[in-house]
């Protein structure tokens, strides 16, 4: 119930510091660049072999029983719909959520958040907000990047590999598609982004006990994000398909 | 004026703060010194809002802080410059950048800001450590640049917090004279909050033993150094009994 309280409040505390702009617009671009073109390498890396191996698993279910066209089907629905996003997010979760917790953590326990403070800066709008922010605009758009990469890898496999040729990976690519196919993907990344971001801050930020605390946050950080992250997945599926 | 008033303060149900009353007068340097543990800090951290108060007040100016709303706490914060035990530096950035960065939150012009930089960071024998990081300076000349980053701001006071502990005499002998030359050259009233009677003598105007939660003894330098209270006698002497 007390953590409930502290989260409402860290909450409330977030949204009274948006509106002051001068504070956390630097530190935005920075931290964009930090989440999410940082994270682009892993980020591409997971999504191509995604691609692979769900070209080459669609193959293998549906080889002599529905045409083969249809693995582009897959690997576009698939991709757009769960492992896109969900897949990246796990990998965010880890590399963004636990890095947020350490920083965090470890300015709070050497006292850099109280000369923050000090300062007359308040550690919402300098350091919250910018990283909240750019963890719910630039994961989308790292997961948009992925799902092309998984379709990309996903036709080359097809073409290489299964002996399916451009036209026919992308007539089963079109053959389901609807719109709603991509927002859905990429609303459900802005969640995650938020989750990550979030989890990390209220983490890192109640951090204490020296370096062992630092090393306590991180983990709760990683493991609380990758939770909501499944939770927030199957709540998207519930409310939107 | 800073007026601790009545200040109580527990944490999990361990009282630090017990009824603490002391006057810091303005233009005076107050040492307060005490047993490991006594709530010095804890009581410092009060005059900025670092925390509340379960009981009682402290008044700067007139302002009680614990009542102030966040612009007003702000306001507050701009008159006091802090000084942390272990200089709480941002390790991101530059010497120059943690002195600069209370006056980029005063909205003061980039010229200024180089200026007061400079002057700041000369008055703590630091000309020339402008680009190097937290990391590449050693723990004295960090402590300096968190003087320099309070001086920058010219404030009404300063608030020391352990400011020689873990330096060697020679080091510490640097930072009282330092502490002497701001309140010298700013006229700043200062707290300083310390074990080691050495750099109080040297410093302060006055001196007040915390001992058990609140005001044990104050007084001159000479008045404390010639008290017959056993508690302070023992603290001064460094008696183990």
């Amino acid at each position: 119930m007390e953590e409930a309280g502290r989260f409402g409040q860290f909450l409330a505390d977030l949204a009274r510091a948006v509106p002051e702009v001068s504070t956390w617009r630097k530190q935005a671009l920075v931290q964009m660049r930090r989440i999410g073109v940082d994270s682009l390498p892993v980020a591409l890396f997971i999504a191509a072999f995604t691609g692979v191996v769900i070209a080459i698993q669609a193959s293998y279910t549906f080889r002599g029983t529905v045409p083969l066209y249809v693995v582009g089907t897959a690997t576009g629905k698939s991709m757009m719909l769960e492992f896109g996003p969900v897949l990246t997010g796990l990998a965010l979760a880890g590399r963004v959520g636990a890095s947020l917790a350490a920083e965090l953590g470890t300015m709070r326990v050497t006292e850099q958040v109280d000369a923050l403070e000090t300062l007359a800066y308040d550690p919402q709008a300098y350091l919250v907000v910018p990283r909240v922010l750019a963890g719910t605009i630039m994961v989308p758009l790292v997961v948009a990047l992925g799902i092309v990469t998984g379709i990309v890898t996903g036709w080359l496999t097809s073409l290489i590999l299964l002996d399916l040729s451009t036209a026919e990976f992308v007539k089963g690519l079109k053959l389901l598609y609807q719109f709603k196919d991509t927002w859905f993907g990429l609303l459900k990344s802005a969640s995650f982004g938020f989750t990550i971001t979030l989890v990390g801050c209220v983490v890192g930020l109640s951090t204490w006990g020296g370096a062992e605390g630092v090393g306590r946050s991180t983990t709760r950080a990683v493991v609380i994000s990758a939770m909501l992250i499944l939770v927030l997945d199957a709540f998207w599926a519930v409310v939107l398909l | 004026m800073i007026e601790f008033r009545g200040l109580r303060k527990a944490f999990n149900g361990r009282v630090v703060l017990d009824g603490f009353t002391l006057d810091v007068l303005d233009g005076e340097t107050m040492v307060v010194i005490g047993f490991s543990g006594a709530g010095k800090s804890v009581a410092l951290k009060h005059v900025v809002g670092l925390l509340h108060p379960d009981a009682g007040d402290v008044i700067v100016d007139g302002r009680p802080v614990s009542e102030l709303d966040r612009p007003a706490l702000t306001a507050l914060r701009h008159d006091i410059g802090y000084v942390f035990q272990f200089a709480a530096l941002f390790d991101s950035m530059t010497v120059a950048e943690n002195v600069a960065l209370g006056l980029v939150r005063r909205g003061l012009g980039e010229e200024v800001i180089a200026e007061r930089v400079a002057e700041a960071l000369a008055l703590v024998d630091l000309t020339g450590t402008d680009t190097k990081l937290p990391a590449e300076l050693s723990g004295g000349m960090r402590k300096r640049v968190g003087i320099a980053r309070a001086i920058a701001l010219k404030p009404r006071y300063i608030l020391y917090d352990e400011p020689t502990t873990g330096l060697d005499p020679v080091t510490s002998a640097v930072m009282d004279r330092l502490m002497v030359r701001t309140r010298e050259h700013l006229g700043v009233t200062g707290v300083v909050v310390t074990h080691d009677m050495r750099s109080a003598y040297t410093v302060g105007d006055r001196i007040a033993m915390l001992y058990e939660g609140r005001v044990r003894a104050v007084g001159t330098v000479d008045q404390i150094r010639h008290s017959n209270d056993p508690v302070v006698r023992q603290f001064i002497e460094g008696r183990p009994e």
